[in-house]
């Protein structure tokens, strides 16, 4: 990924903030600038998610990429954030403790690196609550 | 009058992991026994893969934040203490404050001073808040130590941070005051570019941790016009379990003073976040009007004695105590490593490549 495409995602990467409509109360992680709901209805805020939520599925990762590979094998989930939108995160945690519908929170931590000379990307993963 | 400054909150962060000291001696065909009982430290913290001093100062700071409410914005500085920044040029301050919401309007930087770089950061963020530049700062002390193999370094080089938010307003504990000890002296150094740390071996114990810290705990007892007895509870850099009980024992306080913060047996020097952490478990048990006595140390060499007070807010509405882990609680329920899971940890095969 090129620095300026991860350093504008910071904010969502860092801090969980997506957006929320203030007319329906849907939640959106990404965030979204417009409510496909309530249309021209849609009043869009900037929300920042709790980083609580639990697993809905998982993939344990044996062979990534050579960005991940120093990570493996990892747990690859999808999570279901309390207020309602879903991501794809990894859960920092054994293999054989992952579990659908395991309670997680979010955590700080190094997401990948450029090689050993390049840049270090850091964002949100999760661990068992 | 001068209005002084103070610890709005607090949060520690240690790793999950640890590594026994025994498994190391294993290792390098050493006397375990021999060393355990020379350390008195039994096991070592150590990171997660994706874990590294940027990513444990956010936790920490975190967990402070956890704690009591403050408006990010109203962070006017971070200071991150650490020998292992994970960039040689890009500080990790700027990431730890995007991290906690507190960027752009702050002042940001890395601070080196080998283990006390952390409490350097401290008295950074007393002057800026006492003299009104800023309303709140935060000081964070953050290590994913480093130690060759094979070198006695390794059986305590530690991972670990700890973050002190300072402000005016109601602070759960007042610093009384600060002072500092410092000399050049070549106890401990790492140059650029080079992986690991190198000592004087023998040498650093007299000439490095015990003058100094004497030094300055000599200044600030006669600065207060105190005694060992004025205090409830004492908190000293551990390197090892022996320096500080020994140091203890020089200044003339107890071990049920230095017991509370003597977190380094379970835990391995976390170097700057180690008199960190020790001061984070004190606070961890502290009662409104406890007397804390902190001495850090820093190779090369330094130490910072602070005299601190803790006051009726830490058990008031505005302060969650149990709203972030404890540093006990961070120390429970370890996950332990053999020494090639340690290594692949500590990414030591890669170094050695
Ligand atoms: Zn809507």
């Amino acid at each position: 990924m090129s620095v300026a495409r991860f350093w504008r995602k910071i904010p969502q990467r860092y801090n969980l903030i997506g957006t929320k409509c203030d007319n329906c109360g849907r939640y959106f992680f990404p965030p979204r600038t417009f409510c496909p709901v309530c249309r021209r209805n849609g009043r869009i805020l900037e929300h920042q998610f709790k980083g609580t939520g639990k697993v809905v599925t998982y993939t344990v990762i044996r062979a990534a990429s050579e960005q991940f590979e120093h990570f493996t094998p990892y747990v690859l989930a999808i999570i279901q954030l309390d207020e309602g939108p879903r991501l794809t995160a990894q859960v920092a945690c054994p293999p054989d403790k992952a579990e659908i519908g395991m309670r997680v929170k979010k955590v700080f931590r190094r997401i990948g690196t450029d090689g050993s000379s390049g840049v270090i990307h850091y964002g949100t993963k999760f661990v068992p609550e | 009058m001068v209005e002084r400054a103070g610890i709005m909150t607090y949060g520690a962060y240690i790793p999950k992991f640890r590594i026994k000291i025994a498994e190391i001696a294993r290792v390098w065909g050493a006397n375990a026994e021999d060393i355990i009982g020379g350390l008195g430290v039994f096991e070592k913290s150590v990171p997660d893969l994706d874990e590294d001093t940027a990513t444990i100062a956010v936790e920490a700071a975190r967990h402070a934040l956890s704690r009591r409410y403050l408006e990010p914005s109203e962070i006017g500085a971070v200071y991150v203490g650490s020998e292992s920044h994970p960039y040689a040029v890009k500080p990790t301050a700027c990431t730890v404050g995007e991290a906690i919401g507190a960027t752009p309007e702050m002042t940001a930087a890395d601070y080196e001073f080998a283990c006390k770089a952390g409490t350097a950061g401290i008295q950074t963020c007393m002057g800026l808040v006492m003299s009104n530049i800023v309303r709140y700062g935060i000081a964070i002390g953050s290590d994913v130590a480093q130690g060759a193999p094979g070198d006695a370094l390794e059986y305590t080089a530690a991972a670990g941070g700890a973050a002190f938010v300072i402000g005016r307003e109601d602070p759960i504990a007042l610093i009384r005051d600060t002072c500092s000890f410092t000399t050049d002296t070549p106890d401990f150094w790492r140059r650029n570019g080079e992986e690991y740390p190198r000592h004087g071996g023998r040498f650093t114990g007299e000439p490095g941790y015990f003058r100094h810290i004497q030094g300055a705990a000599l200044m600030m007892l006669e600065r207060t016009g105190t005694t060992a007895k004025d205090y409830d509870y004492a908190v000293f850099h551990q390197p090892n379990a022996k320096f500080p009980r020994r140091i203890a024992q020089m200044l003339g306080f107890s071990k049920e003073q230095i017991e509370p913060g003597l977190v380094v047996p379970y835990l391995g020097n976390t170097y700057s976040g180690s008199s960190m952490i020790g001061l984070a478990a004190t606070l961890d048990i502290a009662k409104p009007k406890d007397r804390i006595f902190v001495a850090s140390f820093g190779s090369g060499a330094g130490s910072d004695a602070f005299d601190i007070e803790v006051t009726d807010a830490i058990e008031s509405g505005v302060f969650k105590r149990d709203a972030a882990p404890k540093v006990r609680d961070l120390l429970k329920d370890p996950v332990y490593l053999d020494y090639a899971l340690y290594a692949r940890h500590k990414g030591k095969i890669v170094m050695q490549g």
